[in-house]
């Protein structure tokens, strides 16, 4: 279990966090969203006592970080931003490195075995860490991170700067992580936190601003109102039509072509599900509608959305 | 700390920095014992013993510059700090690979002393009819071996200060330079009390003793004490580096 409470960090006199506070029980995979600059990695820079805060305290199971640092600190393993690695080893040489590092006494060549087969590292065991693509490089942070079996882990953006495939098998291995131990990682993707996490904490100039489980999420998040709809038939009309329905907010043409079909935005009120009506009327007027897609909202309208949303329950 | 301590171990032998390093203290050390006792016809080693003060605030920087430099430019100093070992361990485990590394460069510099020892007692004209002086020789490789501590220790911390090795090595050897010749501004400083103080602090005006066969306890405690502090002094950088 992490606790946090009241943390700050202070840069001068910008404060990076800012009096934040929340539990990360055992089991959770937990996601930290926020844009860059946000106070995510410094966040997690105090978590894993790599700084210090300004004020306030976190404690790992009971340890406190800086007064107990030694036992907290061997509950967690952690991949910083730019994984820390010795790129004049082989990577066995530096998980040996690490392994001796954290001071584990358990079998070596079978862990060290175990977590490679894990990261699906085995296979570039003996080659020296500075010839590695980015990906398994990643990958080597992470082993380095689970070696030792900590009982808590924590990714700091795990998945920048890799390819789309890798993305996907970090984020099944996260995913895989999670089953034994508690995971904490920090992303500026929506869709990662949404994939990966059972509950986000949203984070934004140091303080946090939803701390939600997945699901409720993106239920405050995901109610889509905008739809991007392709309809044949003649353009003024069609937008007449479209504005003269009920719920509808506002209808604009997006300018793809083809054929005589033409492209939408289309944004309905909250609360109202525009699909279906819009489709009989369409119908009954003989224009074929050859495509509906919800437009997903970017992290900024997600922002804007949830600080709107906090200030009107204050 | 042995992990670190092994780690830096077999890091300077992978990369060019070990090799580097004992090429130029033994090409110096031989240099300088053969323009001190050879060429000059003596088996006297204080002149060379003095010397290699110079030539150790030449080498030493080369070890200790990327200690931790090169930790924090390539951020793997963020695996150390929030490994589940003490600040004091890794500073340590640094300080110690260096100390090795120094100790393995002084011992294979011994082979210098082969000549005087296989010629010194039949008279030729390499060396005088005097025996080297065997305890003086170890005397002063024992006081080689604190100063040298002392040094290692400020280079490693210049270079916890610094993620640049370039600006770690000049300044290093900087200091190392200001620390040896302190005590030679001596003759143009009136003030007795001045005086008196820059040779306290000067390194290589206490060192003088152990050429002529002293062994200066006070000096050995002045090199254990600078050691301390620097060693002290890293370890702070680290913890305040955190609050900052």
């Amino acid at each position: 279990m992490i606790e946090i409470k009241n943390l700050s960090k202070r840069y001068g006199n910008h404060y990076a966090v800012d009096d934040i506070s929340f539990t990360i029980n055992d089991g959770e995979i937990v996601g930290f969203l926020g844009p860059n600059g946000a106070g995510k990695s410094t966040t997690m820079n105090i978590i894993t006592g790599y700084l210090s805060a300004t004020s306030g305290t976190v404690s790992i199971d009971g340890y406190d970080i800086l007064e107990e640092s030694t036992q907290a600190k061997r509950l967690i393993g952690f991949l910083p931003e730019q994984p820390p690695l010795y790129i004049d080893m082989t990577v066995w040489e530096y998980l040996t490195f690490v392994y001796e590092l954290k001071g584990c006494t358990f079998n070596k060549q079978k862990h060290l075995d175990e977590v490679c087969e894990l990261v699906k590292i085995s296979d570039v065991k003996r080659r020296l860490i500075r010839n590695l693509s980015k990906g398994y490089k990643q990958r080597v942070g992470i082993a380095g991170a689970l070696i030792g079996n900590p009982k808590m882990i924590i990714f700091d953006e795990p998945t920048v700067g890799l390819d789309p495939k890798q993305i996907i098998d970090i984020r099944n291995l996260i995913r895989n992580l999670g089953k034994k131990h508690t995971v904490v990682l920090s992303t500026h993707i929506m869709q990662e936190v949404q994939a990966v996490c059972d509950r986000i904490i949203v984070i934004n100039e140091g303080k946090i601003i939803a701390d939600e489980k997945t699901a409720s999420f993106n239920n405050a998040v995901n109610q889509n109102t905008r739809y991007r709809v392709k309809i044949a038939g003649p353009q003024k009309e069609v937008v007449k039509l479209i504005r003269s329905m009920v719920g509808i907010v506002s209808c604009e043409l997006h300018g793809e072509r083809e054929g005589d079909a033409f492209t939408y935005d289309i944004e309905s009120a909250q609360n109202i599900d525009i699909r279906k009506s819009l489709f009989r009327a369409l119908a009954e007027k003989g224009w074929p509608m050859l495509g509906m897609e919800p437009i997903g909202m970017e992290l900024e309208d997600i922002f804007l959305k949830l600080i709107n949303a906090k200030g009107e329950r204050k | 700390m042995i992990a670190i301590f092994k780690r830096e171990m077999r890091s300077y032998f992978t990369t060019s920095t070990g090799y580097v390093f004992l090429a130029v203290a033994l090409a110096l050390s031989a240099i300088v014992f053969g323009a001190s006792t050879l060429l000059i016809g003596t088996s006297d080693t204080g002149a060379y013993f003095s010397l290699m003060l110079f030539v150790l605030m030449i080498i030493l920087p080369i070890l200790t510059m990327k200690t931790f430099s090169e930790e924090r430019r390539t951020k793997t100093e963020q695996l150390l700090m929030t490994a589940p070992i003490s600040t004091t361990q890794m500073v340590m485990g640094k300080f110690l690979s260096c100390l090795c590394m120094f100790l393995i460069a002084l011992a294979l510099s011994c082979i210098n002393f082969i000549p005087i020892f296989t010629y010194a007692d039949t008279t030729t004209d390499i060396a005088t009819d005097l025996p080297p002086n065997v305890s003086l020789i170890i005397g002063n490789l024992i006081a080689l071996i604190l100063v040298g501590m002392s040094f290692i220790a400020i280079g490693i911390f210049i270079s916890s200060l610094t993620e640049n090795q370039f600006a770690a090595v000049v300044i290093t050897i900087a200091i190392l330079l200001g620390l040896l010749l302190i005590g030679l501004f001596n003759s143009f400083i009136e003030s007795y009390a001045i005086r008196t103080i820059l040779s306290w602090l000067s390194i290589y005006s206490r060192y003088t003793n152990f050429t002529y066969g002293i062994f200066d306890i006070g000096a050995l405690i002045y090199y254990l004490s600078i050691s301390g502090v620097f060693i002290f002094l890293t370890i702070r950088v680290f913890e305040s580096r955190k609050y900052r």
